[in-house]
């Protein structure tokens, strides 16, 4: 399996927010995606995970399910946790489990390795922003889909947590995964490919414009 | 446990717990139907005459009343997008949910309706001619509502446009509603007719409304 982009270019609001970037990724890849704010890391993962549409350039899938698009072999875990306030720890994980499809068996399990186990029962809405994160991060566990798309996945986690994560993307890896993360900090992964945005802005600049031939793409899409 | 049963259960324990929308229908639906006895005074013939329609009133904005958040309250924290990223299809995604806003919130209005019925001088061998134009009309305002519902998702203050966009909409509804109930209360116009053309409605609704909501929020999403 391996995901290819090549010259994706994302237009959000009518401002042209990046073009030119390509990547490859393999199994047991990960690719670190950095930016300054705004340089369209979120965006860029949207796209790969099928929510909004590039504004240019393509994206595909060798390998994998063909029946399944990309977004339908990933998990997204986005700012947002996806946690509803009113059902429990277990309710909560359990939907996700049994909605993607996968023995909601295993839910206590999972909810013990992300070390929430000991809270299962307690409605959610008691929750920091640290433990919806880690409840958030055992759907990704309880369920068994070969690309990631984590959006700053660390953010809210403690020390403790960050290292219990750097251990799932280990072990996601070793598994055959693939791993696409927007960060700001390291990933704490060995091998990792980086993409940085900062270069890809579409500006009008001729020379030294490190996009390649993104200007002739953006310009080929606005209409 | 299949993907839509398990958004079928849980759309219907938030529902039904704290805050969740479920009562708040069903009591509004009681409280209109209270007042207007009281607004309109003791004349039994009249209030016979008008029952029907200030049920089906009730009704109409009862099943109103929950349904912004129906789209809204997963859109603001992230389920649309893991929806979305599931296996199931959208249309049949929103049917679920949909069936889930009908079972917590039209279900338990129809139970309330005969007994709420007495104060409008509906009597007990009529209330099942009433209860049955709800029990076939409600599924069809809901398939229409989730459409405005997945209209006006992303806006802040969606359910003022979603109420202009779906009111319209459900007229046919609530004419043949009406009708019907009106013919089993008091006649002398015929049941049947009406209460066909209202159960094609709900059809047609159920097909059509998933489908279009579906489209609606493919759209909102990007």
């Amino acid at each position: 399996m391996r995901v290819n982009a090549v010259d994706l270019a994302c237009r959000r609001g009518g401002r042209d927010v990046f073009a030119g970037v390509s990547f490859q990724l393999a199994r047991g890849e990960a690719l670190a995606v950095t930016g300054r704010n705004g340089a369209g890391k979120s965006s860029l993962l949207r796209i790969i995970g099928g929510f909004i549409r590039p504004a240019g350039g393509r994206l595909w899938l060798d390998g994998g399910d063909p029946e399944l698009s990309i977004a339908e072999q990933a998990h997204y875990l986005g700012h947002q946790d996806a946690v509803k306030p009113s059902l429990s720890v277990a309710e909560n994980l359990h939907f996700w489990t049994a909605f993607f499809g996968a023995d909601a068996r295993k839910v206590q399990d999972t909810l013990e390795r992300v070390g929430l186990g000991a809270i299962a029962a307690l409605p959610a809405a008691y929750l920091s922003a640290g433990q919806r994160r880690r409840l958030s991060i055992g759907r990704l566990l309880a369920v068994k889909r070969p690309i990631w798309l984590l959006d700053e996945p660390s953010s809210t986690l403690d020390a403790a947590g960050r290292d219990r994560l750097t251990d799932f993307m280990k072990s996601h890896l070793a598994g055959g995964g693939l791993i696409l993360a927007a960060t700001h900090g390291a990933l704490g992964l060995s091998g990792t490919q980086e993409l940085s945005l900062d270069q890809k802005i579409p500006l009008p600049v001729s020379g030294d414009n490190l996009g390649g031939g993104s200007e002739a793409k953006v310009g080929a899409v606005t209409p | 446990m299949t993907p839509l049963s398990a958004l079928l259960v849980r759309d219907m324990r938030i529902a039904i717990r704290v805050g969740g929308g479920a009562l708040i229908g069903v009591l509004f639906f009681v409280v209109v139907v209270t007042l207007t006895p009281f607004a309109i005074g003791p004349d039994l013939a009249l209030l016979k005459r008008i029952g029907p329609a200030i049920l089906w009133l009730a009704a109409l904005l009862a099943s109103l009343l929950a349904l912004d958040r129906l789209f809204a309250s997963d859109h603001e924290d992230g389920s649309l997008d893991l929806i979305l990223t599931g296996r199931a299809p959208l249309e049949l995604v929103i049917a679920a949910k949909g069936l889930a806003h009908w079972l917590t919130t039209a279900v338990p209005l129809i139970v309330a309706a005969p007994l709420i019925g007495l104060l409008l001088n509906i009597e007990p061998p009529a209330q099942a001619g009433l209860v049955l134009t709800l029990l076939v009309g409600t599924p069809a305002l809901t398939f229409i509502g989730i459409v405005g519902a997945a209209i006006a998702v992303t806006l802040r203050r969606g359910g003022l446009l979603l109420a202009i966009i779906v009111l319209p909409l459900t007229v046919p509804v609530l004419i043949f509603g009406v009708a019907a109930a009106n013919a089993a209360v008091a006649g002398p116009a015929p049941f049947g007719t009406p209460f066909t053309v209202l159960c094609a409605l709900t059809l047609a609704s159920l097909v059509i409304g998933p489908f279009a909501a579906a489209a609606a929020l493919r759209l909102d999403i990007e």
